[in-house]
């Protein structure tokens, strides 16, 4: 009879175990979902290259699972038009990875021929880039904003709409300075805070990164 | 109302304090003996409490170590039986092999010494005595008539002759009898040497035999030990309990070890089977595919070694018939030789994978650092895969310590326990101890409190005993006077 008692110990341990997980809230999926924001407007596509750059490091961070979509800011970003790449990655390794060179290659080809537009729909972008993430029902999303973050809205486009972010974190890379930022810096951080105040009071979070070095740090969420 | 309003008594709070304190040394000392009474009660109920609990923490011990002897002496008897049982099976064995052998071995010798006796019988033929009549040649050339006369000379040297010619033909009958008596004894030797070699044989058996008797007299007096409960049969089932623990933790935390390895070696590539994102009770599911992969692996080894009768974990099938156990021993084997494969299988997957991923990072970097394919990357591969392949059979004999390591866990628990009692014995006597003293000692805290009406007492007291004294001394005088 006592030899019975360590089987059956170690069966009440672990259904009393699969109870608790049973019981446990109900948990976040562990997949994170990027969307990058890409300004392809006036002298600002000479940053493309590092874009690039920053696309094949953000490729090579993510996991299966996870989803990640890169758009155009141009005269009117709140578009499915305007998403140059989108991938959600297989559960498979193998697939994955095979899916991140496809990735790859269209964005070497949307760089090579990209053409500059005249004005810049950033928080249009934004509108999209929050129903794609809001779609792809990621655990953790991100929305990654390659610009100079000078709106620059054509006549008649009316982007005066509070963006709701909630649980969205964005972040803003390689924030140029332009000549009148140089004349006046005033400009560039009223500019930065301006966009802050967008998205905190959407109920995201706000963060800038200029130094690219540091974007290993961002994609740990 | 403040604390204030009710301290102050008087408009001075010195003469206040002088008020409480007289107040409360009256109380105090009005209440002293009754006071006394309830700290005494009160550390005395706790003092018998703790003695009690103590008390019955005593004879809990006393039984845990009575169930710990019980415990000893049951698994020392239950192996004891086992390596006898195991002993006589031996015996049983050479016996069978040896002994049934043992007609054809009794012919085999039988054959054999009929043989010698044979050739014996037929070498102790007498041959043809040498030829006796040498001396009458000899005889009949020394005489002298031979020289005298040439008819008698040539009669005689043609007797002399003749007889020579005999001789010779009676020496090579003689010397041939005697060869074919030395081939005889020739043939002899190997007969000899096979009956030496057998009693040789028997002579191993039985020494084999005496070997084994040797062994279960030993064991038996154990065994004997054991079943007078000897105080020296406890202290070496004891000791020989905690080696076994200690030894078995030790092999299974090398084990634990290998199955780390082998969780490392299948984890990666099962997310290609099951998936890389999917998740249960919180885990990744292709690392719960991994672990039950191993677990599976574990407990097909149980069945193995219980199978083979080498462990005794489930009795159930120790008790099975042989014809079911063997089945049980192959099918056991082919899941673990599959599961073996299988394992071999996610290690080169795991390989290519890592290729591929390494592949994939390279050209994502774009740093101009291409992936370098060594020439002696197979090696890895390889050695991934025996590894894989390998570590399921490496973990069936976790069985062995795992059985000495339950076996040996009751034990070390009810030490363990009883350690644990006799702690809690000690710290009820001494918390029970110091209860009673604080009583004590409260009762004297009490006292000095309220030192001043009990020195006046006491000074009362010493004029109450002085007056009777100083009477009685008085009218001791007064006799002495009037007896004057």
């Amino acid at each position: 009879m006592i030899k019975l008692k360590f089987p059956v110990f170690t069966f009440v341990l672990l259904a009393a175990l699969l109870v608790l997980a049973g019981c446990s809230e109900k948990q976040v999926p562990n997949t994170r979902g990027v969307y990058m924001l890409m300004d392809t407007s006036g002298t600002y596509t000479k940053e493309l290259k590092q874009a690039q750059r920053v696309i094949n490091f953000i490729l090579s961070n993510l996991n299966p699972g996870d989803t990640f979509a890169v758009a155009r800011v141009d005269t009117g970003s709140f578009s499915e038009k305007d998403i140059v790449a989108k991938v959600t990655f297989e559960d498979r390794p193998s697939m994955a990875n095979q899916q991140k060179r496809v990735f790859r290659d269209k964005i070497d080809d949307f760089v090579k021929n990209v053409k500059s537009s005249s004005y810049t729909d950033i928080t249009g972008g934004m509108l999209q880039a929050i129903e794609y993430l809001n779609e792809a029902g990621a655990g953790h999303n991100m929305i990654l904003i390659f610009s100079d973050l000078k709106e620059d809205l054509q006549k008649g486009y009316v982007r005066d709409i509070p963006l709701q972010l909630n649980g969205i974190s964005v972040v803003a890379l390689n924030v140029t300075k332009l000549r009148s930022d140089n004349v006046d810096p005033r400009e560039y951080l009223d500019r930065l805070t301006s966009w802050q105040e967008k998205v905190e009071s959407g109920g995201g979070s706000w963060k800038v990164v200029n130094d690219l070095e540091r974007l290993e740090a961002i994609l740990s969420f | 109302m403040s604390f204030n309003d009710v301290f102050l008594l008087l408009p001075s709070p010195v003469m206040s304090g002088f008020a409480w304190f007289f107040i409360l040394t009256t109380v105090l000392y009005i209440a002293r003996t009754h006071a006394h009474k309830a700290i005494h009660s009160f550390t005395r109920v706790i003092h018998n409490a703790m003695r009690l609990s103590a008390h019955s923490v005593q004879r809990a011990e006393k039984r845990m170590l009575e169930r710990n002897t019980e415990v000893l002496l049951t698994q020392g008897r239950e192996a004891t039986e086992h390596i006898i049982e195991r002993e006589f099976e031996r015996i049983n064995d050479t016996v069978q092999k040896d002994l049934s052998e043992y007609p054809a071995l009794h012919r085999l010798l039988s054959e054999e010494i009929t043989s010698i006796d044979e050739d014996y019988q037929e070498s102790t033929d007498v041959p043809p005595a040498p030829p006796g009549w040498l001396k009458a040649v000899e005889a009949v050339a020394k005489i002298p008539g031979a020289k005298g006369d040439p008819m008698v000379g040539h009669v005689l040297e043609d007797i002399h002759q003749s007889m020579i010619k005999a001789n010779t033909r009676a020496t090579e009958e003689y010397r041939k009898a005697s060869h074919k008596r030395h081939q005889l004894l020739n043939n002899m030797m190997p007969h000899w040497r096979k009956v030496s070699q057998t009693l040789a044989q028997v002579d191993k058996n039985i020494n084999s035999l005496l070997q084994r008797s040797v062994t279960i007299d030993r064991h038996m007096e154990e065994y004997e030990n054991i079943q007078a409960r000897s105080e020296r049969a406890v202290q070496r089932l004891s000791s020989s309990s905690l080696t076994q623990f200690f030894i078995s933790a030790f092999v299974l935390a090398i084990a634990v070890g290998g199955a780390i390895i082998n969780f490392n070696l299948i984890a990666r590539p099962m997310s290609e089977m099951v998936g890389g994102t999917s998740q249960l009770m919180g885990f990744q599911t292709s690392e719960i595919a991994a672990l039950v992969i191993i677990l599976v692996e574990i407990a097909m080894g149980l069945f193995l070694m219980e199978s083979m009768r080498i462990t005794r974990l489930f009795p159930l099938i120790g008790a099975l018939n042989d014809k079911l156990r063997v089945r049980m021993i192959w099918i056991t084997f082919g899941i673990l030789l599959t599961l073996a494969c299988v394992e071999a299988g996610l290690a080169y997957m795991r390989e290519l994978l890592m290729q591929d991923a390494a592949a994939t990072r390279a050209l994502l970097r774009e740093d101009g650092v291409e992936v370098i394919e060594s020439s002696y990357l197979w090696i890895t591969t390889a050695a991934q895969m025996g590894m894989g392949f390998i570590l399921p059979f490496a973990l069936t004999f976790v069985a062995i310590p795992l059985e000495s390591f339950v076996h040996s866990l009751r034990t070390v628990m009810g030490i363990v326990a009883v350690a644990f009692l006799r702690g809690l014995i000690w710290l009820l006597r001494l918390t029970g101890n110091i209860v009673r003293f604080s009583g004590d000692m409260l009762v004297n805290f009490y006292d000095l409190f309220i030192f001043a009406p009990l020195w006046i007492e006491h000074q009362v007291h010493l004029k109450q005993k002085a007056a009777p004294d100083k009477k009685e001394t008085e009218s001791t005088d007064n006799v002495g006077y009037g007896s004057l």
